[in-house]
């Protein structure tokens, strides 16, 4: 069994939390030790991004971080480093790589696929590769036993949603609103409505992400998920964190209060 | 085995191994109604009969083929046709389109139009379509575009568009498109996103470059009435690709009609500055879709250069992808100061302002018909007028205004 079912078969009624933080960003020598600070402050499982020129589907704060990890150096393939050199001092916590298809088609899909399991990858979310266009990609994930994490939408039909759970493993990952990572307000009436209705459609468990920004939208869209992401907010944070310590201090005072929330639930 | 490419692309939007829906989620839904509203009334008779009436009457098509004989005379071998497209109104090709998807978005019921433009070319056409139907229209610009077109951005706020500067990435056309994108997917319930080329998910390449085969089409009959049969030479820039795919296209199943797209070569394609993406670059996922993309080896998309900033995009459309892969159309470059040359000598010697970004087909056309004979003909694709560029040219040439 991989790491994520792990993790999720036993939450047993907790929320699992699932932050996500740039690679590289705001500085590559903080990406590994603030993986283990997350995980030390209740991370579940940990959203890695792989930093990409032209991220669409992101709002500005995961584009400029995106922006400074290319500027320090950072790609696809030091990403891959950082979770070699996490796995040195952490084998349970479940790492997700997230990104976009571009530097993975660059590299190849079975050069990155094998890479990505040697370093300790436990699963992908490429957010530009729905699974109608993803059978080669994911023949490669399904024999290297790597996760391919989908993404369902708002706008999602009923239909789709059955083919995209027909896909996915690991978990699914409902965006809670129409845009970009990190915009506005959440609907979570609407949220929970879907979240029951991806159900139908599969036992995996249902991560929601997108919009949530602190304890109380995390509170608030907990109720339905099973997990919840949490990203623009705490990469905002960082953006401010010149040194190590300061980084891994803004990450301590924005993650404990919403791991705490989460567990009163 | 024989290819018939008037049957591209596939009903998943392939063009071989190009192409396709390469969006996230939230956009998966909108592209499959746009998808079905377009193929509902592309062979609808009333939508039919509105648009070839708007290209008629608003457009002022049909556009002219005209000889181009002081050229000719210069470049000492084949005829040169300019195919006119430089006198619809607005001044470029890009008109075709909007006149298009605007009659889409109507009959889909959007209020909201978005659009994503370099030159300037595609705002000024999306705003002028939305301005004449009373819609309300964002059209996203690099700030490096802006500032080098100026009058275009001005000539979208006189018809009432909003021009919003975007300064992420490069600052130029894709990270407009990127912007574009992430307007439409958080306003995808009464948003409709006319994209200017041939690029994006399906059902994008194969609708812009349905709407711009009229130049094809009419270049044909045209050419059959002038001179008979069919020319011998197509040649037309290529940057996203929607004029010249628009001339492509018809003339695609006649094997016998040898197409060249001109990419931007900027300083040089040997320098790495240029736009050249099938002459240099590799098999990439960009804005949706599989294509050749200009990227770095980590796959991160790379900057652009080019003279026009019409052709400064790091893709390509992935029916020009195609076409280069199976090889029924040829992809060269010409360099920025080759495109400049061609610039005055069209000026000069015929009277004619190309854009900067058909100077490029310009260029290749007069190299191309001194190496053929002078009973041959070859059609350049005229996209658009030259008003737009001079400014850029006289700062080039250090000539105050």
């Amino acid at each position: 069994m991989s790491l994520i079912k792990n993790r999720l078969a036993e939450l047993n009624g907790r929320k699992a939390l699932v932050p996500f933080i740039t690679a590289g960003h705001p500085k590559p020598e903080f990406t590994v030790p603030l993986m283990h600070e997350l995980v030390a402050q209740g991370a579940d499982i940990i959203e890695l991004g792989m930093p990409f020129s032209d991220p669409m589907a992101d709002g500005p704060v995961i584009q400029q971080s995106s922006e400074q990890a290319i500027a320090n150096g950072v790609g696809i393939e030091q990403t891959i480093d950082m979770v070699k050199a996490f796995r040195a001092d952490n084998q349970h916590t479940p790492v997700v790589l997230m990104g976009y298809l571009n530097p993975v088609e660059c590299m190849g899909h079975q050069v990155f696929v094998s890479q990505a399991k040697t370093a300790g990858v436990d699963a992908l979310l490429l957010v530009d590769s729905p699974p109608e266009e993803s059978d080669d990609l994911l023949q490669h994930l399904r024999s290297n036993d790597l996760e391919q994490i989908f993404l369902i939408a708002p706008t999602t039909t009923e239909k789709r949603k059955h083919m995209i759970c027909e896909h996915a493993s690991g978990f699914v990952y409902y965006v809670a609103l129409k845009g970009v990572t990190g915009s506005a307000d959440l609907d979570t009436a609407a949220v929970a409505n879907d979240v029951a209705s991806i159900r139908q459609h599969t036992d995996l468990p249902v991560a929601v992400g997108f919009g949530v920004k602190d304890a109380q939208s995390a509170v608030a869209v907990a109720g339905a998920a099973d997990a919840v992401v949490i990203g623009s907010a705490l990469v905002s944070l960082l953006n401010e964190c010149s040194d190590l310590s300061s980084a891994k201090r803004a990450t301590e005072d924005f993650i404990k209060p919403i791991r705490e929330a989460l567990n009163s639930l | 085995m024989t290819i018939t490419y008037s049957e591209f692309p596939d009903s998943r939007g392939h063009f071989g191994t190009f192409g396709g829906v390469f969006a996230s989620e939230t956009l998966m839904h909108c592209l499959e109604e746009l998808k079905e509203a377009y193929h509902r009334l592309k062979h609808d008779e009333a939508f039919l009969t509105q648009f070839n009436h708007d290209l008629a009457d608003y457009v002022g098509r049909p556009s002219p083929l005209y000889f181009a004989e002081r050229l000719t005379d210069q470049a000492g071998g084949a005829r040169i046709w300019l195919k006119r497209e430089d006198l619809n109104h607005t001044g470029a090709h890009k008109i075709n389109n909007t006149v298009g998807q605007i009659l889409l978005a109507k009959a889909m019921g959007k209020k909201r139009i978005i659009a994503e433009t370099g030159a300037g070319q595609h705002g000024v056409a999306t705003a002028t379509v939305a301005a004449r139907l009373g819609l309300e229209c964002v059209v996203y610009m690099g700030e490096v575009d802006i500032a080098r077109q100026a009058i275009n951005v001005y000539r979208m706020k006189l018809m009432g568009a909003e021009v919003r500067s975007v300064d992420s990435g490069s600052k130029t056309l894709k990270d407009a498109l990127n912007e574009a994108m992430r307007d439409w997917v958080t306003h995808v319930d009464d948003t409709f996103y006319i994209i200017g080329t041939v690029a994006g998910p399906d059902p994008y390449p194969q609708m812009v470059r349905d709407f711009n085969s009229v130049i094809g089409r009419e270049t044909k009959k045209q050419f059959a009435e002038k001179v008979g049969g069919l020319p011998d030479a197509l040649v037309a820039c290529v940057g996203g690709g929607s004029n010249a795919i628009g001339l492509f296209h018809p003339f695609l199943d006649d094997q016998e009609v040898a197409i060249y797209g001109v990419e931007a070569g900027g300083h040089g394609v040997s320098t790495g500055e240029h736009a050249a993406s099938i002459s240099a670059g590799k098999v990439g996922v960009l804005h949706g879709n599989r294509t050749y993309v200009m990227s770095d080896k980590q796959g991160q998309i790379i900057e652009t250069h080019s003279i026009s900033a019409g052709l400064d995009y790091p893709g390509v459309g992935p029916e020009h992808a195609f076409l280069n892969q199976t090889g029924r159309a040829n992809y060269v470059s010409i360099n920025d100061d080759e495109a400049l040359a061609a610039f005055h000598q069209l000026t000069r010697v015929e009277g004619i302002l190309p854009a900067l970004e058909s100077a490029h087909a310009v260029a290749y056309a007069v190299k191309l018909a001194a190496s053929m004979s002078k009973e041959q003909n070859i059609v350049v694709n005229l996209s658009g007028r030259g008003d737009k560029d001079v400014h850029t040219i006289a700062a080039i040439e250090g000539v105050d205004v």
